[in-house]
């Protein structure tokens, strides 16, 4: 099992012709996921990577029956191409592009509200599912199929974490990179829940960093049911060094999330089990298991 | 991005969102002339800086007549500031602007940010507006209320009404001028717009006293207008060089020169020297899509700091950024500079062995670990 994406996602890509677009699929199909083609304003009915262009996402998902999407064009485009896989149903969109302006996130999440779609990203790096799905631009050279579920705000840890995993002989049901933005789709508490109700899921690893209320929401969630499996989080940014701060702390400090050590404390009391850092998850991770 | 009070005011003045006469001087002179311009009896000097808490620190001076305004123009420009929010640096004032001194009859706090949740414009508002507002927040947070508006119907305007009154604006509420700032915050892709104090003034009228905008930074390929702007954002050259290459470079006060790929990876980098005792020169985090030549001048920038005394090198190849990119950049910078620090490598992922290689080869004073924690360990060893 697993959560979001298994071997029955079917996933179109949305900016397939492009450099990174052109990489990226190639590197899924090769890792056995199923594409079953593009999306590209102009070249419907044209072949990349031996798969079919379409005009639009709801051509495309009518022809090739496709429940995913990788969003991988220009942060300009970004939020119409979200839009658009959204309002054609499609089941989960993933998308990977940076730098996506905040007010054109504003309206994708107008366009979430009621649809049947969960929403990665943006600025993610995907979502692996091993051996079965892979969407992003996630590494896979490290990951074996196991019981941890890991839902992560960072890339560059979360590459870490599963390279650690794998050195130890540890595999994974799902990883998720909910994206390094503000203003995204599915959160910690989205992971936290389909992990729970994932039977294969034994162990969760959340991988936070300042900035935001994830991790604080997380901790509220964790306190809020019985959620069974252990759970060991990571928080970075303890050290971070200081932003420039400009006028807006009275905003930040009545509305944004806590510093690290907050962040920390909070889940700490949710029954979280806090790795003290980066080289230390799998660790962490192994106490579980002797304990248990 | 932050817009200046000046620049800020002037921007919810397109809007319809009323502000007090004023004009900005760059000398004493000027400000004494430009008092013909405002229709006022008595004026306020105001420091133009992009920090707050410049009330509290003597950023703000009242004068009675345009010889005064000069008096006070020439001691706040040239002066630095230290604010709560400067850092002990300070802030140097190039710019002040001059306003009509209005006498307030009430302030409030009111500012746009989009909500987290639902996405939509969200107003928060206080009824303790004014230059200690932040103090008061701070140790009360309750006091701020806050209302998504996502769309500016009927049915919003009297809901956005009703919590005005919420928080003591019950006569004359200025829904008309909360919706226009709205249509401000939307239409120029701020991330931030603060009005403190939004006041009702003597005559009943409603003002935004003091506005402090932020700009999103990657919406700017639409607001060319904003571009100059962008370029001044009391960055030092250093960060300002490292950001034309693909680099987030931030400058810190230790001795140990930061080489990693990713911001989380940064901030774990960062977290572990502080808690080896040691203390990082930088923070930085090479992008995705920095090639070799954009991580060399970040390297250089670092071997130039005099402070660092080793270089940490912490690197988990993936994606686009292999790390035999990274170790390209490093021998390039090293190649063309006399300062050759020694190098702590400790590289993953894809390419770490040919990564590794290429630093031998080139004969760059490397010593290798297998793990961050030893890397680090080590690096904070050789800076002590």
């Amino acid at each position: 099992m697993s959560i979001f994406v298994n071997s029955d996602t079917r996933v179109l890509v949305q900016g397939m012709t492009g450099r990174a677009g052109t990489f990226y699929t190639d590197q899924a199909i090769r890792y056995g996921s199923t594409y079953v083609g593009g999306v590209r304003p102009g070249k419907g009915g044209r072949k990349h990577l031996d798969l079919p262009l379409f005009d639009t996402v709801a051509e495309a998902k009518d022809r090739t029956d496709a429940n995913a999407s990788l969003v991988i064009v220009p942060a300009h485009n970004a939020a119409a191409a979200m839009i658009e896989a959204i309002e054609a149903g499609i089941g989960t969109v993933v998308c990977v592009t940076e730098r996506v302006p905040q007010h054109d996130m504003s309206r994708v999440k107008a366009a979430l509200r009621g649809s049947e779609t969960s929403l990665i990203g943006p600025n993610s790096q995907g979502i692996l599912t091993p051996g079965q799905c892979k969407i992003g631009v996630m590494p896979t050279a490290d990951v074996k199929p196991g019981n941890i579920g890991i839902a992560s705000r960072s890339a560059s840890l979360t590459s870490e974490i599963l390279s650690q995993c794998g050195r130890a002989g540890l595999g994974t049901t799902t990883t998720v990179g909910v994206g390094g933005d503000n203003l995204h789709g599915v959160d910690f508490v989205d992971c936290l829940s389909r992990f729970k109700d994932d039977p294969e899921t034994e162990a969760v690893v959340l991988i936070g960093e300042i900035g935001g209320r994830a991790e604080e929401d997380a901790a509220d969630y964790l306190r809020s049911v019985d959620f069974g499996k252990p759970v060991v989080a990571l928080v970075v940014g303890r050290h971070a060094p200081q932003g420039r701060r400009m006028g807006h702390a009275g905003t930040v400090s009545a509305f944004g999330g806590g510093s690290a050590a907050e962040k920390i404390d909070v889940l700490r009391k949710a029954g979280a089990t806090v790795a003290e850092n980066a080289d230390r998850v799998v660790a962490a991770l192994s106490g579980l298991r002797k304990a248990a | 991005m932050f817009l200046s009070e000046h620049q800020s005011k002037e921007l919810l003045s397109q809007y319809d969102v009323p502000v007090p006469a004023g004009r900005l001087a760059k000398s004493s002179e000027d400000a004494e002339r430009r008092c013909s311009e405002i229709p006022a009896r008595k004026y306020v000097v105001k420091a133009q800086i992009t920090a707050g808490g410049r009330g509290l620190a003597g950023g703000v001076k009242f004068a009675a007549t345009p010889s005064a305004v000069a008096d006070e123009a020439g001691r706040l420009l040239g002066s630095t500031l230290v604010t709560a929010q400067t850092g002990s640096a300070g802030e140097l004032v190039s710019a002040v602007s001059v306003e009509e001194a209005l006498t307030l009859e009430a302030s409030y706090f009111i500012a746009f940010v989009l909500d987290t949740v639902s996405g939509a414009p969200m107003l928060l508002a206080s009824s303790e507006g004014g230059v200690e507002f932040e103090q008061r927040t701070q140790m009360d947070p309750s006091t701020v209320k806050a209302l998504p508006i996502a769309s500016d119907t009927p049915e919003a305007r009297s809901e956005l009404e009703s919590f005005l009154s919420g928080i003591g604006i019950t006569a004359d509420a200025p829904v008309g001028i909360v919706m226009a700032a709205r249509k401000a915050f939307i239409e120029n892709d701020m991330t931030l717009l603060e009005i403190n104090p939004f006041a009702r003034t003597d005559g009943g009228k409603w003002v935004a006293v003091d506005a402090k905008i932020a700009l999103d930074g990657a919406a700017l390929f639409r607001h060319p207008e904003f571009e100059a702007l962008a370029e001044k954002q009391g960055l030092t050259q250093t960060e300002l060089e490292a950001q034309k290459n693909d680099i987030n470079l931030v400058r810190m006060d230790g001795t140990i020169g930061v080489v990693v790929n990713g911001a989380g990876l940064g901030l774990a980098t960062n977290d572990m020297i502080f808690a080896d005792g040691g203390k990082p020169a930088n923070f930085m985090d090479i992008r995705t899509t920095a090639t070799s030549l954009d991580i060399a001048r970040g390297v250089t920038l670092l071997l130039e700091e005099p402070r660092a005394k080793v270089i940490l090198l912490n690197v988990h190849g993936g994606g686009m950024t292999a790390c035999d990119t990274v170790a390209e950049g490093i021998s390039f910078a090293y190649s063309r500079s006399e300062r050759k620090l020694p190098v702590v490598a400790r590289l993953a992922g894809q390419n770490a062995e040919w990564g590794l290689r290429i630093l031998k080869d080139r004969k760059i004073p490397v010593e290798i670990h297998d793990t961050m924690t030893d890397a680090i360990a080590r690096a904070v060893e050789i800076a002590r």
